[in-house]
Protein backbone atom coordinates (compact mmCIF):
# COMPACT_ATOMS: atom_id res chain seq x y z
CA UNK A 1 0.00 0.00 0.00
CA UNK A 2 2.56 2.36 1.17
CA UNK A 3 4.99 1.58 -1.72
CA UNK A 4 1.98 2.22 -4.64
CA UNK A 5 1.58 5.69 -2.81
CA UNK A 6 4.90 6.65 -3.18
CA UNK A 7 5.11 5.11 -6.84
CA UNK A 8 2.02 7.50 -7.58
CA UNK A 9 3.86 10.68 -6.15
CA UNK A 10 6.96 10.18 -8.18
CA UNK A 11 5.19 9.07 -11.42
CA UNK A 12 3.81 12.44 -11.33
CA UNK A 13 7.22 14.11 -10.31
CA UNK A 14 9.31 12.54 -13.65
CA UNK A 15 7.90 9.51 -15.92
CA UNK A 16 4.59 11.45 -16.32
CA UNK A 17 5.67 14.92 -15.64
CA UNK A 18 2.56 17.35 -16.81
CA UNK A 19 4.87 20.24 -18.15
CA UNK A 20 7.57 18.42 -20.21
CA UNK A 21 5.92 14.99 -20.98
CA UNK A 22 2.47 15.47 -21.18
CA UNK A 23 2.18 19.17 -22.57
CA UNK A 24 -0.60 20.24 -19.76
CA UNK A 25 -0.85 23.28 -18.88
CA UNK A 26 1.25 24.95 -21.29
CA UNK A 27 -0.42 28.87 -20.87
CA UNK A 28 1.14 29.48 -16.94
CA UNK A 29 4.49 27.27 -18.16
CA UNK A 30 4.96 30.06 -20.88
CA UNK A 31 3.86 33.56 -19.16
CA UNK A 32 4.87 33.53 -15.49
CA UNK A 33 8.65 32.04 -16.41
CA UNK A 34 10.41 35.54 -16.54
CA UNK A 35 12.11 35.12 -12.90
CA UNK A 36 12.13 31.90 -10.73
CA UNK A 37 10.43 33.79 -8.08
CA UNK A 38 7.56 33.53 -10.06
CA UNK A 39 7.74 30.34 -11.17
CA UNK A 40 7.46 29.18 -7.54
CA UNK A 41 4.86 31.02 -6.32
CA UNK A 42 2.48 29.51 -9.29
CA UNK A 43 3.98 26.65 -9.14
CA UNK A 44 3.06 26.14 -5.23
CA UNK A 45 -0.14 27.92 -5.39
CA UNK A 46 -1.11 25.23 -8.56
CA UNK A 47 0.27 22.64 -6.39
CA UNK A 48 -1.45 23.84 -3.50
CA UNK A 49 -5.04 23.74 -5.39
CA UNK A 50 -4.41 20.52 -7.15
CA UNK A 51 -3.69 18.82 -3.51
CA UNK A 52 -7.40 20.03 -2.10
CA UNK A 53 -9.38 19.60 -5.33
CA UNK A 54 -8.38 15.77 -5.56
CA UNK A 55 -8.94 15.64 -1.95
CA UNK A 56 -12.45 16.88 -2.19
CA UNK A 57 -13.15 15.36 -5.36
CA UNK A 58 -12.20 12.13 -4.38
CA UNK A 59 -14.05 11.97 -1.12
CA UNK A 60 -17.56 13.07 -3.32
CA UNK A 61 -16.61 10.64 -5.84
CA UNK A 62 -19.44 8.61 -5.13
CA UNK A 63 -21.83 11.12 -4.79
CA UNK A 64 -21.49 13.64 -7.94
CA UNK A 65 -23.93 12.51 -11.13
CA UNK A 66 -21.43 11.48 -13.62
CA UNK A 67 -23.10 13.41 -16.33
CA UNK A 68 -22.79 16.99 -15.06
CA UNK A 69 -19.07 15.72 -12.94
CA UNK A 70 -17.15 18.41 -15.54
CA UNK A 71 -19.19 21.33 -13.94
CA UNK A 72 -18.94 19.78 -10.29
CA UNK A 73 -15.08 19.63 -10.67
CA UNK A 74 -15.01 23.07 -11.96
CA UNK A 75 -16.82 24.63 -9.19
CA UNK A 76 -14.97 22.83 -6.73
CA UNK A 77 -11.51 23.91 -8.33
CA UNK A 78 -12.92 27.31 -8.45
CA UNK A 79 -13.45 27.64 -5.03
CA UNK A 80 -9.84 26.62 -4.27
CA UNK A 81 -8.39 29.10 -6.59
CA UNK A 82 -10.69 31.86 -4.92
CA UNK A 83 -9.44 30.78 -1.45
CA UNK A 84 -5.55 30.73 -2.59
CA UNK A 85 -5.99 33.93 -4.68
CA UNK A 86 -7.44 35.85 -1.17
CA UNK A 87 -4.68 34.24 0.76
CA UNK A 88 -2.29 36.09 -1.48
CA UNK A 89 -3.25 39.02 -1.94
CA UNK A 90 -3.43 39.01 1.53
CA UNK A 91 -0.02 38.15 2.89
CA UNK A 92 2.14 38.29 -0.72
CA UNK A 93 0.74 40.93 -2.12
CA UNK A 94 3.91 41.40 -4.23
CA UNK A 95 3.42 38.18 -5.80
CA UNK A 96 0.24 38.56 -6.64
CA UNK A 97 0.45 41.34 -8.36
CA UNK A 98 3.24 40.32 -10.43
CA UNK A 99 1.77 36.79 -11.38
CA UNK A 100 -1.75 39.42 -12.40
CA UNK A 101 -3.94 37.43 -14.02
CA UNK A 102 -3.08 34.02 -14.32
CA UNK A 103 -3.92 33.56 -10.81
CA UNK A 104 -7.71 33.43 -11.50
CA UNK A 105 -6.49 31.55 -14.38
CA UNK A 106 -4.90 28.28 -12.30
CA UNK A 107 -9.23 27.41 -12.55
CA UNK A 108 -8.52 26.90 -16.90
CA UNK A 109 -4.87 24.96 -15.94
CA UNK A 110 -5.88 21.70 -17.90
CA UNK A 111 -3.43 19.45 -15.20
CA UNK A 112 -6.09 20.11 -12.61
CA UNK A 113 -8.97 19.15 -14.34
CA UNK A 114 -7.04 16.24 -16.06
CA UNK A 115 -6.06 15.27 -12.58
CA UNK A 116 -10.05 14.96 -11.55
CA UNK A 117 -11.18 13.60 -14.55
CA UNK A 118 -8.23 11.04 -14.56
CA UNK A 119 -7.26 9.88 -11.52
CA UNK A 120 -9.59 11.41 -8.28
CA UNK A 121 -12.53 10.41 -9.52
CA UNK A 122 -11.74 7.34 -9.52
CA UNK A 123 -8.95 6.28 -6.40
CA UNK A 124 -8.73 6.61 -2.58
CA UNK A 125 -8.35 9.61 -0.96
CA UNK A 126 -4.55 9.16 0.07
CA UNK A 127 -3.38 8.12 -3.27
CA UNK A 128 -5.15 11.10 -5.03
CA UNK A 129 -3.43 13.24 -2.43
CA UNK A 130 -0.41 11.85 -2.56
CA UNK A 131 -0.92 12.45 -6.87
CA UNK A 132 -1.89 15.75 -6.58
CA UNK A 133 1.52 16.56 -4.72
CA UNK A 134 3.24 14.80 -7.06
CA UNK A 135 1.65 16.07 -10.14
CA UNK A 136 2.22 20.43 -8.90
CA UNK A 137 5.77 18.99 -8.11
CA UNK A 138 6.56 18.06 -11.13
CA UNK A 139 4.89 21.34 -12.23
CA UNK A 140 7.01 23.40 -10.27
CA UNK A 141 10.07 21.89 -10.91
CA UNK A 142 9.55 22.18 -14.71
CA UNK A 143 8.39 26.27 -13.99
CA UNK A 144 11.70 26.66 -11.90
CA UNK A 145 14.12 24.86 -14.86
CA UNK A 146 12.61 26.83 -17.09
CA UNK A 147 12.69 29.95 -15.56
CA UNK A 148 16.25 30.41 -14.23
CA UNK A 149 17.63 29.21 -17.92
CA UNK A 150 15.38 32.61 -18.80
CA UNK A 151 16.54 34.55 -16.09
CA UNK A 152 20.22 33.65 -15.86
CA UNK A 153 20.48 34.22 -19.60
CA UNK A 154 17.93 37.39 -20.33
CA UNK A 155 18.53 39.56 -16.57
CA UNK A 156 21.69 38.08 -15.45
CA UNK A 157 20.25 37.02 -12.13
CA UNK A 158 18.78 34.47 -10.15
CA UNK A 159 15.69 35.11 -8.39
CA UNK A 160 16.75 38.34 -8.37
CA UNK A 161 20.07 38.40 -7.03
CA UNK A 162 22.34 39.58 -9.70
CA UNK A 163 25.19 36.29 -10.62
CA UNK A 164 27.58 38.44 -12.95
CA UNK A 165 28.43 41.57 -11.85
CA UNK A 166 27.46 45.05 -13.92
CA UNK A 167 29.58 43.95 -17.04
CA UNK A 168 27.09 41.41 -18.34
CA UNK A 169 25.15 42.27 -20.98
CA UNK A 170 21.61 40.19 -20.75
CA UNK A 171 20.01 38.64 -23.65
CA UNK A 172 16.71 40.49 -23.03
CA UNK A 173 14.97 38.22 -25.56
CA UNK A 174 14.85 35.35 -23.43
CA UNK A 175 12.65 37.39 -20.57
CA UNK A 176 10.42 38.53 -23.62
CA UNK A 177 7.87 36.54 -24.90
CA UNK A 178 9.57 34.90 -27.57
CA UNK A 179 11.93 33.62 -25.18
CA UNK A 180 9.64 31.49 -23.39
CA UNK A 181 8.84 29.53 -26.32
CA UNK A 182 12.75 29.02 -27.49
CA UNK A 183 13.97 27.68 -24.22
CA UNK A 184 10.83 25.00 -23.94
CA UNK A 185 11.41 23.76 -27.26
CA UNK A 186 15.24 23.34 -26.80
CA UNK A 187 14.84 22.00 -23.44
CA UNK A 188 11.88 19.48 -25.20
CA UNK A 189 14.83 18.62 -27.55
CA UNK A 190 17.59 18.06 -25.34
CA UNK A 191 14.94 15.62 -22.82
CA UNK A 192 14.50 13.42 -26.64
CA UNK A 193 18.08 13.29 -27.04
CA UNK A 194 18.48 12.27 -23.98
CA UNK A 195 15.58 9.69 -24.04
CA UNK A 196 16.82 8.23 -27.79
CA UNK A 197 20.03 7.66 -26.31
CA UNK A 198 18.69 5.73 -23.43
CA UNK A 199 16.35 3.73 -25.87
CA UNK A 200 19.57 3.15 -28.01
CA UNK A 201 21.36 1.57 -25.01
CA UNK A 202 18.75 -0.91 -24.33
CA UNK A 203 17.99 -2.07 -27.33
CA UNK A 204 21.87 -2.66 -27.73
CA UNK A 205 21.79 -4.36 -24.30
CA UNK A 206 19.42 -6.66 -25.43
CA UNK A 207 21.16 -7.80 -28.85
CA UNK A 208 24.54 -8.62 -26.84
CA UNK A 209 22.55 -10.77 -24.11
CA UNK B 1 -14.51 57.87 -28.93
CA UNK B 2 -14.24 56.00 -32.52
CA UNK B 3 -10.68 56.48 -32.21
CA UNK B 4 -10.52 54.80 -28.60
CA UNK B 5 -12.18 51.93 -29.47
CA UNK B 6 -9.86 52.02 -33.08
CA UNK B 7 -6.98 51.97 -30.63
CA UNK B 8 -7.97 48.77 -28.46
CA UNK B 9 -9.24 46.87 -31.44
CA UNK B 10 -5.28 47.01 -33.17
CA UNK B 11 -3.41 46.87 -29.50
CA UNK B 12 -5.37 43.56 -28.84
CA UNK B 13 -4.78 42.46 -32.26
CA UNK B 14 -1.22 43.15 -32.97
CA UNK B 15 0.64 44.50 -30.00
CA UNK B 16 -0.34 42.32 -26.99
CA UNK B 17 -1.69 39.92 -29.10
CA UNK B 18 -3.30 36.92 -26.79
CA UNK B 19 -1.22 33.98 -27.76
CA UNK B 20 1.87 34.94 -28.99
CA UNK B 21 2.41 38.28 -26.29
CA UNK B 22 0.01 37.35 -23.27
CA UNK B 23 0.36 33.16 -23.36
CA UNK B 24 -3.46 32.98 -23.39
CA UNK B 25 -5.40 30.04 -25.34
CA UNK B 26 -1.71 28.02 -25.92
CA UNK B 27 -3.34 24.91 -25.57
CA UNK B 28 -5.61 25.04 -28.89
CA UNK B 29 -2.72 27.21 -30.40
CA UNK B 30 -0.46 24.22 -30.39
CA UNK B 31 -3.08 21.52 -30.28
CA UNK B 32 -5.65 22.56 -33.81
CA UNK B 33 -2.83 23.88 -35.57
CA UNK B 34 -1.60 21.46 -37.96
CA UNK B 35 -3.84 22.44 -40.29
CA UNK B 36 -5.41 25.91 -41.97
CA UNK B 37 -8.41 24.92 -41.90
CA UNK B 38 -9.23 23.53 -38.73
CA UNK B 39 -7.05 26.39 -37.14
CA UNK B 40 -9.54 28.99 -39.42
CA UNK B 41 -12.66 26.68 -38.11
CA UNK B 42 -11.17 26.73 -34.51
CA UNK B 43 -10.29 30.88 -34.78
CA UNK B 44 -14.19 31.88 -35.80
CA UNK B 45 -15.37 29.45 -32.86
CA UNK B 46 -13.70 31.45 -30.63
CA UNK B 47 -14.45 34.89 -32.02
CA UNK B 48 -17.69 33.84 -31.48
CA UNK B 49 -17.92 32.33 -28.35
CA UNK B 50 -15.31 35.52 -26.83
CA UNK B 51 -17.75 38.37 -27.83
CA UNK B 52 -21.00 36.26 -25.93
CA UNK B 53 -18.67 36.22 -23.23
CA UNK B 54 -17.39 39.77 -22.88
CA UNK B 55 -21.08 41.00 -22.97
CA UNK B 56 -22.40 38.30 -20.60
CA UNK B 57 -19.67 38.36 -18.15
CA UNK B 58 -20.07 42.52 -18.03
CA UNK B 59 -23.81 42.03 -17.14
CA UNK B 60 -23.37 39.63 -14.45
CA UNK B 61 -20.44 41.57 -13.19
CA UNK B 62 -22.38 44.68 -13.39
CA UNK B 63 -25.86 43.36 -12.28
CA UNK B 64 -24.85 40.87 -9.79
CA UNK B 65 -21.71 40.50 -8.70
CA UNK B 66 -21.57 44.81 -7.65
CA UNK B 67 -24.81 45.21 -6.20
CA UNK B 68 -24.41 42.31 -3.52
CA UNK B 69 -20.67 43.20 -2.91
CA UNK B 70 -19.51 39.35 -3.70
CA UNK B 71 -16.62 40.06 -6.57
CA UNK B 72 -15.08 37.98 -4.57
CA UNK B 73 -17.30 35.12 -6.12
CA UNK B 74 -15.67 36.51 -9.80
CA UNK B 75 -13.70 34.02 -10.89
CA UNK B 76 -16.37 30.78 -9.90
CA UNK B 77 -19.31 33.05 -11.80
CA UNK B 78 -16.95 33.85 -14.76
CA UNK B 79 -16.58 29.85 -15.43
CA UNK B 80 -19.57 28.87 -14.96
CA UNK B 81 -21.22 31.79 -17.11
CA UNK B 82 -18.49 30.94 -19.67
CA UNK B 83 -18.94 27.16 -19.56
CA UNK B 84 -23.09 27.51 -19.68
CA UNK B 85 -22.73 30.06 -22.54
CA UNK B 86 -20.35 27.06 -24.76
CA UNK B 87 -23.23 24.79 -24.02
CA UNK B 88 -26.24 27.09 -24.75
CA UNK B 89 -24.20 28.00 -28.08
CA UNK B 90 -23.92 24.94 -29.03
CA UNK B 91 -27.60 23.80 -28.67
CA UNK B 92 -28.11 26.77 -30.73
CA UNK B 93 -25.97 26.29 -33.63
CA UNK B 94 -27.09 22.40 -33.78
CA UNK B 95 -31.17 23.73 -34.05
CA UNK B 96 -30.60 26.66 -36.15
CA UNK B 97 -27.41 27.10 -38.10
CA UNK B 98 -26.40 23.04 -38.89
CA UNK B 99 -24.46 24.23 -41.07
CA UNK B 100 -21.83 26.41 -39.02
CA UNK B 101 -22.52 24.09 -36.41
CA UNK B 102 -21.22 20.99 -38.10
CA UNK B 103 -17.79 23.00 -39.35
CA UNK B 104 -17.34 24.63 -35.84
CA UNK B 105 -18.70 20.83 -34.38
CA UNK B 106 -15.59 19.75 -32.60
CA UNK B 107 -13.68 22.99 -30.94
CA UNK B 108 -16.71 24.24 -29.17
CA UNK B 109 -16.66 22.53 -26.27
CA UNK B 110 -12.94 22.45 -26.55
CA UNK B 111 -13.38 26.60 -25.75
CA UNK B 112 -14.54 26.20 -22.24
CA UNK B 113 -10.96 25.34 -21.05
CA UNK B 114 -9.39 27.71 -23.42
CA UNK B 115 -7.84 30.31 -21.08
CA UNK B 116 -8.34 33.37 -23.31
CA UNK B 117 -11.92 33.36 -22.84
CA UNK B 118 -11.84 33.82 -18.85
CA UNK B 119 -8.67 36.14 -19.79
CA UNK B 120 -11.03 38.38 -21.63
CA UNK B 121 -13.52 38.47 -19.31
CA UNK B 122 -11.54 38.87 -16.23
CA UNK B 123 -9.36 41.87 -17.99
CA UNK B 124 -12.56 43.74 -19.29
CA UNK B 125 -13.66 44.12 -15.95
CA UNK B 126 -10.08 45.38 -14.82
CA UNK B 127 -9.49 47.42 -17.90
CA UNK B 128 -12.06 49.41 -18.30
CA UNK B 129 -13.85 49.30 -15.26
CA UNK B 130 -17.65 50.70 -15.17
CA UNK B 131 -17.62 53.96 -16.84
CA UNK B 132 -19.82 55.20 -19.99
CA UNK B 133 -18.26 53.35 -22.28
CA UNK B 134 -16.95 50.31 -20.63
CA UNK B 135 -19.66 48.01 -22.40
CA UNK B 136 -18.87 48.74 -25.47
CA UNK B 137 -14.92 48.82 -24.92
CA UNK B 138 -15.40 45.50 -23.32
CA UNK B 139 -17.05 43.97 -26.53
CA UNK B 140 -14.48 45.73 -28.99
CA UNK B 141 -11.66 44.34 -26.74
CA UNK B 142 -13.22 40.82 -26.34
CA UNK B 143 -13.67 40.31 -30.56
CA UNK B 144 -10.02 41.87 -31.63
CA UNK B 145 -8.63 39.69 -28.66
CA UNK B 146 -10.41 36.42 -30.48
CA UNK B 147 -9.27 38.06 -33.87
CA UNK B 148 -5.54 38.40 -32.75
CA UNK B 149 -6.11 34.86 -31.74
CA UNK B 150 -7.85 33.54 -35.55
CA UNK B 151 -4.53 35.90 -36.76
CA UNK B 152 -1.89 33.85 -34.55
CA UNK B 153 -3.39 30.61 -34.95
CA UNK B 154 -3.76 30.55 -38.89
CA UNK B 155 -0.23 31.88 -39.50
CA UNK B 156 0.97 29.50 -37.59
CA UNK B 157 -0.99 26.59 -38.94
CA UNK B 158 0.52 27.86 -42.61
CA UNK B 159 3.62 27.45 -41.32
CA UNK B 160 3.45 24.07 -39.61
CA UNK B 161 1.53 22.36 -43.21
CA UNK B 162 5.23 23.26 -44.71
CA UNK B 163 7.28 22.05 -41.70
CA UNK B 164 5.22 18.69 -42.73
CA UNK B 165 7.30 17.96 -45.71
CA UNK B 166 10.37 19.17 -44.20
CA UNK B 167 13.63 17.22 -43.47
CA UNK B 168 13.99 17.57 -39.48
CA UNK B 169 16.34 16.50 -37.34
CA UNK B 170 14.90 13.43 -35.21
CA UNK B 171 15.31 15.15 -31.76
CA UNK B 172 13.58 18.07 -32.96
CA UNK B 173 10.67 15.92 -34.18
CA UNK B 174 6.96 16.75 -32.78
CA UNK B 175 7.21 19.59 -30.17
CA UNK B 176 10.63 21.29 -29.78
CA UNK B 177 10.26 22.02 -33.67
CA UNK B 178 7.00 23.12 -33.04
CA UNK B 179 8.10 25.56 -29.76
CA UNK B 180 10.74 26.78 -31.72
CA UNK B 181 8.40 28.01 -34.89
CA UNK B 182 6.30 29.62 -32.34
CA UNK B 183 8.67 31.22 -30.83
CA UNK B 184 10.30 33.01 -34.84
CA UNK B 185 6.22 33.92 -34.98
CA UNK B 186 6.54 35.55 -31.74
CA UNK B 187 9.23 37.84 -32.73
CA UNK B 188 8.32 39.23 -35.53
CA UNK B 189 4.78 39.78 -33.54
CA UNK B 190 7.36 41.65 -30.91
CA UNK B 191 8.03 44.13 -33.76
CA UNK B 192 4.55 45.80 -33.34
CA UNK B 193 5.62 47.15 -29.78
CA UNK B 194 7.16 49.94 -31.64
CA UNK B 195 3.62 50.99 -32.64
CA UNK B 196 2.58 54.15 -30.13
CA UNK B 197 -0.52 56.32 -31.01
CA UNK B 198 0.15 59.77 -29.72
Amino acid sequence: MKQSVWKTFFNGLLKENPTLVLFLGMCPTLAVTTGVTNAIGMGLSTTAVLICSNIVISLLRNFIPNKIRIAAYIVVIAGFVTVVEMLMNAYLPALAGSLGIYIPLIVVNCIILGRAEAFASKNTVLSSAFDGAGMGLGFTGALVLISSVREILGAGSFAGIPLFGPTFQPVTIMILPPGAFLTLGVLLAIINIISNKRKQAKEDVQHDS
Amino acid sequence: MIRDLLIISIGAILINNFVLVQFLGICPFLGVSKKVETAAGMGMAVIFVMLCASALTWVVQKYLLEPFHIEYLQTIAFILVIAVLVQLVEMFLQKSVPSLYNSLGVYLPLITTNCAVLGVAIQNITKFGFSEMSFLKSLTYGTSAAIGFTLAIVLFAGVRERLEGADIPSFLKGMPIVLITAALLSIAFLGFSGLSFQ
